[in-house]
């Protein structure tokens, strides 16, 4: 890692951060009208997981995909417009929060449906593989995906093709307000998914260079021998499943310490890194930079049009003629 | 070209036809490379396509489809296979809240250029769990499309305009027209959507769905014999559905009946019934045909009973136009299903 590759990674991070909180401070005003599964504590995976992404790359995500959307490059204009309805977003103001997608950067398709992004992420890997195209999929998704029969399945077909797909797995040991033991038949998804042909790892998610450094490993080790990965990054959801407040009075969680929230903060532990080594004008030059570009485009998503009865019809059915965005030609 | 082609080798042709023009298109699903090949619909693929192209699949209907609709958003044709419509229950997440939604929320940025292949089971005790047909379930979803051959010519042409079009798309092929035999134009690649007037009449509109329209047929001549002239139409598309032209021939008639491959319940037969009235059409008579209001039958007798036929519908036309019952004790019934001992 170069400076200038922490300073970017810094970037995506703050980026990621900023957007969220604009959201939280804004969303009482009752004009972000979609549900917004929020990444305050996610940004580490997000922001590593999608640092060094071969070009070509398929990203596949689920509700909780903000982070995600804003790592892998998409638009912010889009972005703000698309959680406001307005007309120019990256769904026309019709997709929302949980469907968030930018086709111009592989980011093919999110979900509210929990692990049913995941098949598609091997689909797509499965069409790299026809092609003798090297890039890998990726599939984002949070612990209780896990679960769900379409994992399986998915890693079964991904393991039975050896195709690079990246399985990363967001645990937060939370499916909403449910605990993992709670749910769970096994103790260890890396365990559980160890009798498949795939390669496995775990890391702090709250790390970001540890969450950068096991994302390169997998993808070395997949280039060199094509073959699914299985990534287990943890971290923990500091606000509501989804919404923008806390909600440690509930009591479904106990309440952390300042110093335990601290440590579950990957912007903050990567902001403390990157100051001791002596980065910190730069960081504070990044995060101005970024706050300027966040408000100025929160502004423009408020002044926007809504769609209106003349979008309400369209693109229930794909238009021959057009050529749509994020396919191999 | 006109050739005489069986169904399976007219649905055979229009995949060696279309994997041929466009190397984008696979071929996969449970069973597929076997030595039976869908009824025989896969065969010779393998041997010139390979198995990268043509492929079984594990027994995961619903990550199957997620990874052909993936395997679509990523820049393939893939056509998904299942030997009966009863297993797309197991698929409905991915079709229904995934492929059906994709074109809407991406604002037009995206497609799905999925084709999928089910096969309506039927007969030798199939039972109710292989012989569902699902178009009356997989239409409701706005953004899918679900289209039903009636015919060797059908079977070629629909299926080749499915695997072109860019949305995904639903094929249900009936059991019983795998054995149907007659001339296939190979240069007709579609219509996908519109209904077909096989047989023009003035006195009766039968409106078939899928096998029912062979039946219709079948009802057609034998009413011929008593000077009634019954116009057959084919529904051919669920969705997008062509009521216009079931509106006309209802118009012109004024007696509509409608045979489904299916229940009536909530059905194709009802909407097709509603959108019919809400046009203003005035009918003299009016009635709808379909499965029984139970599961399907494992029994002979039971199954007889569960799925009407061509003297269903002489019967029906009858009451409706006053006539005497005819004699039809030298007509042969459910003749396809004699070519049919099972097992599978």
């Amino acid at each position: 890692m170069t400076q200038d590759d922490h300073l970017r990674l810094y970037r995506t991070m703050t980026l990621i951060r900023q957007c969220q909180e604009v959201i939280i401070r804004e969303y009482s005003s009752d004009a972000i009208k979609t549900p917004v599964h929020l990444g305050i504590g996610l940004e580490g995976i997000s922001a590593g997981v999608c640092f060094r992404l071969p070009p070509g790359t398929k990203s596949f995500g689920q509700l909780r995909n903000h982070g995600q959307y804003l790592a892998l490059g998409g638009e912010l204009d889009a972005y703000f417009l698309e959680l406001y309805g307005k007309r120019g977003g990256t769904g026309g103001g019709k997709a929302g929060s949980m469907h968030l997608a930018s086709p111009a950067h592989g980011f093919l398709s999110t979900s509210g449906i929990v692990a049913s992004t995941i098949p598609l992420a091997v689909g797509a890997a499965l069409a790299h593989q026809y092609r003798n195209d090297p890039a890998p999929a990726v599939a984002m998704f949070g612990d209780a995906a896990v679960e769900e029969g379409e994992f399986w399945e998915s890693l079964n077909f991904a393991c039975l093709h050896q195709l690079r797909v990246v399985f990363v797995c967001e645990d937060n040991d939370l499916a909403i307000h449910t605990r993992g033991a709670d749910r769970r038949g096994f103790d260890s998804i890396s365990r559980a998914v160890a009798g498949f042909r795939c390669w496995t790892g775990e890391a702090d998610g709250t790390n970001v260079l540890d969450v950068v450094a096991l994302m390169e490993r997998a993808l070395y080790a997949m280039a060199v021998t094509p073959m699914p990965a299985v990534l287990v990054f943890r971290w923990t959801r500091l606000l509501e499943h989804v919404g923008p407040n806390t909600d440690w009075h509930v009591g479904y969680r106990p309440q952390p310490t300042p110093e335990a929230l601290r440590e579950a903060d990957p912007v903050w532990k990567y902001e403390q890194d990157l100051t001791r080594r002596g980065l910190g004008r730069e960081l504070a030059v990044i995060w101005a930079e970024v706050h300027d570009q966040v408000e100025g485009s929160l502004e423009r998503a408020k002044a926007a049009s809504y769609p209106d009865v003349g979008d309400l019809l369209a693109h229930v059915y794909a238009d021959p003629t057009h050529l749509p965005a994020g396919r191999i030609e | 070209m006109n050739r005489l082609l069986t169904f399976a080798q007219a649905v055979n042709l229009a995949l060696m036809e279309e994997m041929a023009a466009d190397e984008s298109v696979i071929v996969f699903g449970v069973d597929v490379p076997d030595h039976k090949r869908t009824f025989g619909s896969g065969a010779g693929l393998l041997e010139k396509f390979g198995p990268a192209r043509f492929f079984g699949s594990p027994l995961s209907e619903a990550g199957a489809t997620g990874i052909a609709v993936g395997a679509a958003l990523a820049g393939l044709r893939p056509v998904h296979v299942h030997a009966r419509s009863d297993f797309l229950l197991l698929a409905m997440n991915q079709l229904c809240n995934m492929a059906a939604i994709k074109s809407y929320v991406s604002n037009g940025e995206e497609s799905v250029p999925l084709t999928v292949r089910a096969l309506i089971g039927r007969s030798w005790g199939q039972g109710p769990q292989h012989s569902k047909a699902m178009h009356g379930v997989l239409s409701h979803f706005p953004g899918l499309k679900v289209v039903l051959p009636s015919s060797p010519q059908e079977g070629y042409s629909l299926l080749r305009a499915a695997i072109r079009d860019p949305n995904p798309v639903i094929v249900f092929e009936h059991r019983w027209c795998y054995s149907l035999s007659d001339y296939v134009d190979d240069g007709q690649v579609g219509p996908l959507e519109g209904c077909r007037i096989l047989r023009p009449g003035r006195d009766l509109t039968l409106v078939g769905v899928s096998w029912m329209v062979q039946e219709c047929l079948q009802a057609a001549a034998i009413l011929a014999r008593v000077g009634v002239g019954a116009e057959v139409v084919d529904v051919r598309s669920a969705q997008p559905l062509d009521a216009e032209t079931i509106r006309e021939s209802a118009g012109k008639t004024s007696r509509l009946i409608v045979a489904d491959n299916d229940w009536l319940f909530g059905g194709l037969s009802a909407e097709i019934v509603s959108q019919v009235v809400e046009g203003g059409v005035f009918l003299q008579g009016l009635a709808r045909l379909g499965f029984a209001p139970c599961s399907c039958p494992t029994t002979r007798p039971l199954e007889n009973l569960f799925y009407p036929s061509a003297r269903e519908i002489v019967r029906t036309a009858e009451g409706m136009l006053g006539l005497p019952a005819m004699d039809l004790t030298g007509d042969v019934f459910n003749e396809y299903e004699r070519r049919f001992r099972g097992p599978f």
